[in-house]
């Protein structure tokens, strides 16, 4: 079985897109999609790597950020946030909060495939 | 008053200004003191030869003492000096538009139309980055679009795909078009939809100012019995000025209502305009007598009287303006009007006369009350509100005017202790001799 990326994503067709090119490569994606709950089921898993949306229904992901960070079990999780805010101030909250990787939608395949591999292997 | 018959009170100051007195001057321009006295109170017209030798013993220009500009636009064109960073020379502002008259004006029409498209450039900057109906709609979009390019990337990609993978994907791009379609159509019509309230002036509180303006602040149909919903209605406002103009004609209805107009003008005559005495003789609270005063009709004798409302921090909420008095709603208003000072005094009404700063040294008697407003409730902090009645151009009595002025970047006190900054270079005392 490969390493667990788990997407934190509401928009359902995200979702199926992006599990699918994950899981062709290889990888196995666990999907969440409610901003409330994204920690229990982050800390259930836990995943190998998570790919976290912004704008989530219940919770942003910046919020749920900072509890990655602040747990033992999640603070050196790699962690790409993804938004269809590409503001600087954005980028930048995200960088300071601890996130490892900043992409804005709408993003290609391929980068969202090579970004995982180069942060699964750092 | 015209600016004609204001010509007395211009050469009073530049009499003053020169430390000339009453007597030293009449003589030499071949006239009594008690006649020149009259001139100077504007109880008699001036022209032709007297007007001339005034002028030459005042050592100013004729057109000066007999045109002379209006203090607001003086003081539109001052602040549009200090507006922009230049080598405009200040001191001589009044000249330039006593001379140049048609200039005058154009400069302050100016002045206001920059300030109204700096407002509608901040509400419009504030709607792209704040609000969050656009952000909602933006997000939508993209994220459609996201969803789309995903999923004809993978359709078109190197990899085999069995007709199961093939059909949801093509039914995700059929899905995800139809709601970009949506989605784009929203956006069309919310970026379309503001452009009547953005064509209103400046800030809300200015375009309900700006129709208030047009009757006097006085509104005959209130007054009569009228709903305020049918006034709102013929008021023709959009947005954030509808609303700020439904409640300021809700109060004035409610205040209408519990003092009719025939018998406060009859009260306010009978107690030579003092709130304090209104309010006692006809038993009503000091913020309804003083509000109802700035609603008086302008056209039955009343004097002149403006009003000022502004919250705990000192932001200006209303403004009736009168000649010679008005406040900036941008850029700072100078702290020691009554207005402010109230704020620390709730409850408590100051009664003060106070001076703006030469050459026109306008006095002004000031009535100003701050009261908790909104339902009282238990260890919460009080929402204050403070407003100031303004008589221009009082009788003189003896009492100390307090000095205040505009702002202080065009005010000349030098070494006043409210100063926040320096005023532009050429305001002062001296500069203005």
């Amino acid at each position: 079985m490969g390493k667990r990326v788990l997407l934190i994503e509401d928009e359902p067709n995200i979702i199926e897109a992006i599990s699918f090119i994950l899981s062709r490569d290889g990888w196995t994606v666990h999907t969440h999609e409610d901003g409330t709950s994204a920690m229990d089921k982050v800390l259930a898993l836990p995943p190998d790597m998570i790919i976290l949306d912004v704008m989530l229904p219940g919770r942003s992901g910046f919020d749920i950020l900072r509890d990655l960070r602040d747990n033992d079990v999640t603070r050196q999780t790699p962690v790409m946030m993804l938004t269809a805010r590409g503001q600087d101030k954005d980028r930048e909250l995200a960088m300071r909060l601890g996130a490892s990787l900043f992409m804005t939608k709408p993003f290609s395949n391929s980068e969202v495939r090579d970004h995982v591999r180069n942060l699964m292997e750092a | 008053m015209s600016s004609q018959s204001l010509a007395g009170s211009r050469i009073r100051e530049k009499r003053l200004d020169r430390g000339l007195r009453q007597a030293a001057v009449a003589e030499t321009v071949g006239i009594s003191p008690s006649y020149l006295n009259l001139i100077e109170h504007n109880r008699r017209r001036i022209g032709g030869k007297l007007l001339a030798d005034l002028a030459r013993v005042l050592e100013v220009d004729t057109a000066l003492l007999a045109d002379g500009v209006d203090s607001e636009t003086l003081d539109q064109m001052r602040g549009a000096a200090a507006a922009i960073t230049s080598t405009a020379e200040v001191e001589r502002t009044e000249e330039l538009a006593a001379r140049y008259p048609g200039w005058g004006a154009l400069i302050a029409a100016q002045a206001r139309k920059i300030t109204a498209l700096e407002e509608k450039s901040r509400v419009l900057t504030d709607r792209i980055a704040y609000d969050p109906q656009l952000a909602g709609s933006l997000h939508e979009v993209i994220s459609a679009v996201s969803a789309i390019r995903s999923s004809a990337s993978i359709l078109v990609g190197p990899e085999d795909l069995d007709q199961d993978w093939q059909r949801r994907f093509h039914q995700n791009i059929y899905n995800d078009s139809l709601r970009l379609a949506d989605s784009s159509e929203a956006l069309i019509a919310y970026l379309e939809a503001p452009e009547a309230v953005l064509e209103q002036s400046g800030s809300p509180f200015e375009a309900v100012e700006s129709y208030l303006d047009q009757s006097g602040f006085h509104i005959a149909a209130l007054e009569d019995g009228a709903d305020p919903a049918t006034v709102l209605r013929d008021a023709d406002l959009l947005g954030a000025a509808e609303i700020v103009l439904s409640r300021i004609l809700h109060c004035y209805a409610a205040d209408a209502a519990a003092l009719p107009l025939a018998a406060f003008e009859k009260a306010s005559r009978k107690h030579h305009y003092d709130p304090a005495s209104i309010a006692q003789s006809l038993g009503v609270s000091l913020a309804m007598v003083m509000r109802r005063m700035a609603q008086l009709p302008p056209d039955q004798g009343h004097p002149p009287m403006g009003l000022v409302i502004c919250d705990a921090a000192g932001a200006l909420s209303f403004i009736k303006s009168v000649p010679g008095f008005t406040m900036p709603r941008s850029g700072g208003a100078c702290p020691l009007w009554p207005l402010f000072g109230a704020l620390s005094r709730p409850h408590q009404p100051i009664r003060l006369e106070v001076e703006m700063p030469a050459p026109n040294a306008t006095r002004f008697l000031c009535f100003a009350l701050a009261e908790p407003i909104g339902p009282a409730a238990f260890d919460a902090p009080p929402a204050l509100q403070s407003m100031m009645l303004v008589l221009p151009d009082p009788p003189e009595t003896a009492n100390v005017l307090r000095p205040v002025g505009l702002s202080c970047r065009i005010c000349p006190r030098a070494d006043c202790p409210s100063r926040r900054e320096p005023a532009l270079e050429g305001i002062t005392l001296q500069a203005e001799l």
